[in-house]
């Protein structure tokens, strides 16, 4: 954990290569909104190898991480793509059938998206468990006997129980920060803020960089202080294909691209080497797209209205 | 205006949940048909209805279908937008949710349900998405209903995995069990499927209530992978109204992308 001041503005290149390694347990969070891809593919880039990767829905930044051969383990809750099927990639990891030569299983541990949250919290909190009623009469304590059942101290029966999630670096992505890495979102909050606060080390990653006044001016907005972060990386358009509430869209026909995509493993590493091997950095991915594709993706605006905070001297 | 197309089964499917949907007042929303469901009966008979989406949203107003559970249109005109933290635990577990919406790959006659796997779980045959929210919905939202296209893969005697309990081994069981560990929910109450329309009778096991029209007994009967029960005198469903296909393929669903 961070606690030092100052600017921790990084290249993405340079907050990846410090803050992954090899063998980490990584939680690129952000639940369908905010997800960075950006730090995904820098992470292809790098080869980083044996990734535990934690995600609610590991979505096409694991899908696309899992074809690179960076995970050997996944942590999750809802395994898909949302709103179009399956993550190919991923089945071609999970299922003995479609298992390539040469290639071995995906370790799996699941639960569901309370419990995933749960063990963010717990993480968080320092806590040896979080408590939860759901898992009741579901195979799912099953297949994971991390899924456990304690007594209630005060004689209410038997509660589930998930353990802590302390991932050894969480990486989100967010409207703004300043330097500092105070960071501020809205919009869909997924758990941003309890994956970052249960993490060992954070990379915040945001559309853009403003001065502390900005984020002084409406505290209420701040989900993650400045005290717990590493490094802030600005990567405009760096959750795209996924979405930032008032920026950009998410981009629906690319999620269903990637359906075909991915359904075949040599188009899925063509992809690779096209959209992230061959380019040195997100900024050449936004080129290569064009901006008129990202103008395509941009609302018309809505913006909230002003509070008043009062001034108190 | 010309002379509408007749109903599709998707669209019975739709307008049949939509008014199971009547005078609720906060529903848990999924994507794909439950959501056309759900906006269908807004617009129709439950306009109180409170729009719940795991991703984070009570009160929403979507302005266009979302394709994902975590579309940007949820959160721009809500009431509330939250962590999920907040969501499952506050609005979810808290017991504030009527009705929750499921679907799955396979459904039992007690209503349970698996999205999980086909197959053995270590070296499945299909690997499916799993659980997300459904196991805590199936707990928490004190209703539940169920939209799924039935046939004897999905429709089975027995479930290769139980993602989200229903009625677990018949009602009786099922109802003490909730008691004793203070669920919030009563399990499953409507099935809609493109065929028909079902219940849960006093043993909490799967009973038909009407049969779509178009759609036969012997269909009913021959899509399902148990001896179902059928009561005297099943009725037909009844037809969707001018207005409700309107509404479906004007306003909820223009491009026909998922009814």
């Amino acid at each position: 954990m961070s606690g030092a001041t100052g600017s921790k503005l990084r290249s993405m290149r340079d907050a990846i290569a410090a803050h992954v390694h090899d063998g980490d347990t990584v939680a690129i969070e952000g639940f369908t909104h905010c997800i960075s891809f950006a730090a995904g593919h820098e992470i292809i880039r790098q080869k980083r190898r044996n990734l535990t990767l934690a995600r609610m829905t590991p979505d096409l930044v694991y899908d696309q991480m899992v074809a690179a051969g960076c995970a050997k383990k996944l942590i999750f809750s809802w395994l898909g793509n949302p709103g179009v099927g399956s993550l190919h990639a991923i089945r071609r990891r999970t299922e003995p059938a479609a298992l390539a030569a040469g290639e071995t299983l995906l370790e799996v541990e699941e639960y569901s998206h309370h419990g995933m949250v749960g063990r963010y919290v717990a993480g968080a909190h320092r806590l040896p468990f979080y408590p939860l009623r759901s898992y009741s009469e579901s195979d799912l304590p099953n297949v994971n006997p991390l899924i456990r059942q304690v007594e209630s101290p005060y004689g209410d029966g038997k509660i589930w129980a998930v353990p802590p999630l302390n991932p050894d670096v969480a990486i989100i992505h967010a409207q703004r920060a300043d330097e500092e890495g105070n960071v501020q979102m809205w919009g869909l909050l997924g758990c941003q803020k309890e994956a970052a606060f249960a993490a060992k080390r954070v990379i915040a990653v945001v559309e853009k960089i403003v001065p502390t006044s900005v984020v002084r001016a409406d505290p209420n907005r701040t989900i993650i202080p400045g005290l717990i972060v590493d490094a802030v990386v600005h990567e405009p358009y760096g959750a795209h294909p996924s979405y930032v509430q008032g920026g950009y869209d998410r981009d629906n026909a690319f999620y269903r691209e990637w359906d075909a995509i991915s359904r075949d493993a040599a188009a899925t590493d063509a992809w690779l080497k096209e959209w992230v091997y061959d380019l040195p950095d997100r900024a050449a991915y936004v080129a290569k797209f064009g901006a008129a594709y990202f103008k395509n993706l941009t609302p018309t605006s809505a913006p909230s209205g002003a509070v008043d905070y009062g001034d108190y001297r | 205006m010309s002379e509408q197309k007749p109903a599709s089964r998707n669209e019975l499917m739709v307008v049949a949940a939509a008014r199971a949907l009547k005078g609720k007042r906060v529903c848990f929303v999924g994507v794909g048909l439950p959501n056309i469901a759900v906006n269908l009966a807004k617009r129709t008979v439950a306009p109180q209805m409170e729009l719940v989406y795991e991703a984070g949203v009570f009160g929403a107003s979507p302005a266009r279908l979302p394709l994902s559970i975590g579309d940007p249109t949820i959160v721009t005109g809500s009431t509330a937008t939250v962590s999920m933290h907040d969501l499952f635990g506050l609005y979810l577990q808290g017991g504030r949710i009527d009705v929750g919406f499921l679907g799955g790959a396979q459904i039992d006659k007690y209503g349970n349900l698996n999205t999980t796997v086909i197959g053995d779980y270590t070296a499945p045959k299909t690997r499916l998405p799993g659980s997300g929210g459904a196991c805590e919905i199936a707990i928490n939202a004190k209703e539940i209903m169920v939209i799924m296209r039935q046939s004897t893969r999905s429709f089975v005697q027995k479930l290769d995995f139980r993602t989200s309990p229903g009625h677990l081994g018949g009602a009786a069981a099922s109802a003490t069990l909730r008691k004793e560990q203070g669920w919030g929910g009563n399990g499953p109450s409507v099935v809609v499927t493109d065929l028909a329309v079902y219940g849960f009778n006093s043993d909490g096991e799967m009973e038909l209530r009407s049969i779509h029209p178009g759609a036969t007994l012997d269909e009913v009967k021959g899509s399902i992978g148990w001896e179902l029960r059928v009561p005297a005198n099943v009725p037909e469903t009844p037809a969707p109204t001018t207005e409700e296909l309107r509404l479906i393929r004007e306003e909820l669903d223009p491009t026909g992308a998922y009814v």
